[in-house]
C-alpha cells in the first residue's frame, strides 16, 4: 500500500465515521434539517418546523422524539408513524373517543388545536382554543353548509356570530361570553339527545345557569322550571324561547317579534285570543317594541300561575303590571281581559253578542246594498241603451 | 276659488247650457276633508286590523313601523273629529239660531221621511221592471243613508277609538269589559264603513252608468241643467215653481277645476278600490 493509498483509506474512514448514524437528542439536531422552511417530503408536503415558534409553544420544552417516538437516530425512514397524542393526553383522548367527534377525522386533536408543532395553551391568544378563537375554530366545520347538510345539523356558526353571545365575543372581546365550548364542552361533546350532554333538554337550565345564575334560580321557581324538574320535557327550557345559537337581546324588536308565536306553540288557545287584541295587532307590525308580549304581563323566567301572589297577573298586582305601560291604570281598567274570546258565548256573553250584532249589521247592510247596487247598475245601463241615449258617461 | 276669473276660458262646457249650484264651497271642502282623512284612516286602520297579512307588514315597514301607522291614524282621526264638530255646529247654527228652513225636516232635509221609504221600494220595483222610476228630491234615500251611515259611524267609531286611545281615562266611568268591546266595535264598524264606501258608495254615486266614471258635482259644486233635471226632477220642478232658478244659477265649472277634480277623484277611487281588494284578500285568506 502506497502512501497515497493510505491517505485515501484514512480519508474514507474519517468520512465514514462522520456520516455514521448518530443518536438524536436535542431539538437542534432535528432542526439542523427541518429548520429549513422550504423542506418538503417526497410527496411535496412541508416538513419544516419553525424552531423558534415551536420553542414558545406549549410543547416547546419537549424533545422531538418525545412525540415522534419511532425516530431514534439519523438517518430515519421516509415513512414514520403518526404521532399519538393520547400517549400523554389519555383522559382527553378517551373523552374524544366517546364524543360526537370520535370518528371526525384521523387527527381530531389538530383539527381543533391547530398545527401540531405550534399548539399554545388555551389562555394564549395565539391558541385556536383561546375563547375568542373558539367559534372560528369550530366554525371551520360548523360554518360549512355542506357539512351541516351532510350531518343534518343546523349551520350554526353564522347564527352564533350574529347572536348576543357572538357580538359580545367578536365586538367586545368579552372573554367570559359564552363560546361553543361553554355550553357544549370540549373533548367529550355529546349529542343533545344524550342525557349526559350539557345541551340535553333538562340540563340546559343548569348549563345556562353557569353564567346566568339568578335567571336559573328564577326559572326554577316558575311553572316551566318546576315542570322540567318534574320530568316534563314538553315544558320550555332556556333555548326554547331564546333559541340555542341565534340568541337575541330580548329588548330588541326582532326578538319581541319572534317570541309570542314561540309561547303560542304550546299555549295555542291563549295565543289565538291574544291575536284578537290590539296588543297583538300592534305587535305583529313590528317597529314598535313597547306593545305587551306574553312575558310583559306573565313574567319571563319565573312564570307563575295567576293564583300565586308573586305573579304579576295576580289580581293584587294587576294595577302595577298594567300600569307599567298604561299610566293611570285603575281597578276598573285592569278588568280588561287581555285574552277575551268574543267567539265564546259562555265565557264572555257581552262581547259575544256585541260581535254578533256588529257582524249581522255588517253583513246585513252590505248584502242589501250589494243586491241594490248590482240591480241598479244593470237597470240603468239597460235604460241607457234602450233609450239610445248612452253617451259614454253622461246621464241618459 | 278663482272661478269667475277663469270662467270665460271654458267655452266648451258653458256652451252646454245653464249650471246650478248643488254644493257650496264649504260643503265641498267638507267632503274633501272627509274623504282624505277617511282614506288615511282606512289605509292605516286596515293595516292594524289585518296586521298578520303580507301587505300589512310591508306597508308598516315602508312607512316606519307601527308607531308611524298609529300616528297617522290618530292625526287623521283628530282632523276628522274637528271637521265633524264643525259640521254639527253648522247644522245647529243654521237650523236653530238662523232658523233656516228645511234643515231638520222637509224636502231639502237630510232627515229620512216617508217618501224615502216609498222611493226605496219603488226604485227596487223599477230595477226589476215592475214600475216607473221614482222622482227624487234634493237628497235621495241612498244619499241620506250615506250621510247617516257616516254620522253614526263618526259617533260609534270615534267614541270607541278615543276610548282605546285614552283607555285609563275612560276606565273611570266604563266597566272593564267595555275596554274589550270597543276594539270589536271599532274594527267591525270601521270595516263596515270601508267596505260600504269602497264597494257601495263608489258605485252608487260615482261608477253607476248615470254618473260614470265620477259624479263631479261634489268637486265642482255645479251641475248642468240636464243632469239636474234628470237626477233630481222634483227638486228641479220645485226650484222652477218657487221661482228660485235665478238665485241657484252657477257658472260652468272651469276646465282647471274639472281636471283637478278628475285627478283627485281618480286617486281617491284608485286608493279606495286598492284597499277594498286588499281587505277582501285578507278576509278570505
Amino acid at each position: 500500500m502506497s502512501l497515497r493509498d493510505r491517505i485515501i483509506a484514512a480519508g474514507v474512514a474519517v468520512l465514514a465515521i462522520a456520516f455514521a448514524p448518530i443518536a438524536l437528542r436535542a431539538q437542534a439536531d432535528c432542526l439542523a434539517c427541518h429548520g429549513d422552511a422550504t423542506m418538503t417530503d417526497s410527496a411535496g408536503h412541508s416538513i419544516a418546523v419553525d424552531g423558534q415558534k415551536f420553542g414558545s409553544s406549549v410543547h416547546g420544552s419537549l424533545q422531538c422524539t418525545s412525540c415522534h417516538a419511532d425516530i431514534k437516530a439519523y438517518p430515519h425512514p421516509d415513512k414514520i408513524a403518526p404521532v399519538d397524542c393520547k400517549t400523554c393526553h389519555a383522559d382527553q383522548a378517551t373523552s374524544v373517543s366517546g364524543s360526537v367527534h370520535a370518528s371526525a377525522s384521523d387527527q381530531p386533536c389538530t383539527s381543533c388545536h391547530g398545527v401540531a408543532h405550534y399548539i399554545f395553551p388555551k389562555d394564549d391568544p395565539r391558541s385556536n382554543v383561546y375563547p375568542l378563537n373558539v367559534p372560528k375554530t369550530c366554525g371551520t366545520c360548523h360554518g360549512s353548509p355542506d357539512l351541516a347538510k351532510k350531518h343534518g345539523l343546523p349551520n350554526v356558526y353564522p347564527l352564533y356570530m350574529d347572536s348576543i353571545h357572538g357580538f359580545a365575543l367578536s365586538k367586545e372581546g368579552l372573554l367570559v361570553a359564552a363560546n361553543c365550548q361553554s355550553c357544549h364542552g370540549s373533548h367529550g361533546i355529546l349529542s343533545h339527545t344524550s342525557p349526559q350532554s350539557p345541551t340535553y333538554k333538562s340540563n340546559i337550565p343548569k348549563t345556562c345557569g353557569t353564567c346566568h345564575a339568578k335567571i336559573e334560580a328564577d326559572y326554577e321557581q316558575g311553572v316551566h322550571g318546576k315542570a322540567v324538574a318534574g320530568g316534563n320535557l314538553n315544558a320550555p327550557v332556556c333555548s326554547d324561547c331564546h333559541t340555542a345559537h341565534a340568541i337575541l337581546q330580548p329588548t330588541e324588536s326582532a326578538f319581541r317579534m319572534q317570541s309570542t308565536p314561540i309561547c303560542g306553540n304550546c299555549h295555542k288557545d291563549k295565543f289565538s285570543t291574544y291575536r284578537d287584541t290590539f296588543h297583538s295587532q300592534l305587535g305583529s307590525l313590528g317597529g314598535y317594541v313597547e306593545t305587551a308580549r306574553c312575558w310583559d304581563c306573565h313574567g319571563a323566567h319565573d312564570v307563575r300561575p295567576a293564583s300565586d301572589p308573586a305573579s304579576p297577573i295576580n289580581k293584587a298586582n294587576l294595577v302595577t303590571t298594567c300600569g307599567r305601560c298604561h299610566a293611570g291604570a285603575n281597578a276598573s281598567f285592569v278588568k280588561y281581559q287581555p285574552h277575551a274570546n268574543a267567539r265564546d258565548r259562555k265565557l264572555s256573553p257581552a262581547l259575544y253578542y256585541i260581535r254578533l250584532f256588529m257582524n249581522l249589521l255588517l253583513a246585513g247592510v252590505l248584502i242589501f246594498f250589494m243586491i241594490h247596487t248590482i240591480l241598479w247598475v244593470i237597470r240603468s245601463r239597460y235604460s241607457q241603451v234602450k233609450s239610445r241615449a248612452a253617451n259614454g258617461g253622461k246621464n241618459a | 276659488m278663482p272661478e269667475l276669473e277663469t270662467a270665460n276660458t271654458t267655452t266648451e262646457s258653458a256652451a252646454k247650457g245653464r249650471y246650478f249650484v248643488r254644493f257650496t264651497r264649504e260643503q265641498r271642502y267638507m267632503h274633501a276633508v272627509l274623504f282624505t282623512t277617511f282614506l288615511g284612516l282606512a289605509a292605516t286602520g286596515l293595516v292594524m286590523r289585518f296586521s298578520e297579512s303580507f301587505w300589512a307588514r310591508k306597508f308598516a315597514a315602508g312607512v316606519g313601523g307601527f308607531g308611524a301607522i298609529l300616528f297617522f291614524h290618530k292625526l287623521c282621526a283628530i282632523v276628522l273629529t274637528i271637521a265633524f264638530l264643525i259640521h254639527v255646529k253648522e247644522v245647529f247654527q243654521r237650523g236653530l239660531f238662523r232658523r233656516e228652513k228645511g234643515i231638520f225636516w222637509g224636502s231639502t232635509s237630510m232627515v229620512a221621511n216617508w217618501k224615502d221609504v216609498k222611493d226605496l221600494f219603488n226604485h227596487m220595483r223599477w230595477f226589476l221592471g215592475l214600475g216607473p222610476k221614482p222622482q227624487f228630491e234634493r237628497y235621495a234615500y241612498w244619499e241620506k243613508f250615506d250621510y247617516w251611515a257616516v254620522f253614526w259611524g263618526m259617533i260609534i267609531i270615534g267614541f270607541s277609538g278615543y276610548a282605546m286611545w285614552f283607555a285609563p281615562f275612560f276606565a273611570h266611568f266604563l266597566p272593564g269589559w267595555a275596554l274589550n268591546a270597543v276594539l270589536i266595535i271599532h274594527s267591525e264598524e270601521g270595516l263596515l264603513a270601508i267596505l260600504f264606501i269602497f264597494a257601495i258608495h263608489f258605485v252608487n254615486t260615482h261608477l253607476r252608468p248615470d254618473s260614470f266614471p265620477m259624479d263631479m258635482v261634489i268637486f265642482t259644486g255645479g251641475e248642468s241643467e240636464d243632469e239636474f233635471k234628470h237626477k233630481r226632477p222634483l227638486e228641479y220642478q220645485r226650484m222652477l215653481s218657487e221661482g228660485k232658478a235665478e238665485s241657484r244659477l252657477g257658472i260652468a265649472p272651469p276646465l282647471w277645476l274639472l281636471n283637478f277634480s278628475k285627478v283627485v277623484g281618480s286617486i281617491a277611487i284608485f286608493i279606495g278600490l286598492t284597499l277594498l281588494v286588499l281587505t277582501l284578500t285578507a278576509y278570505f285568506h
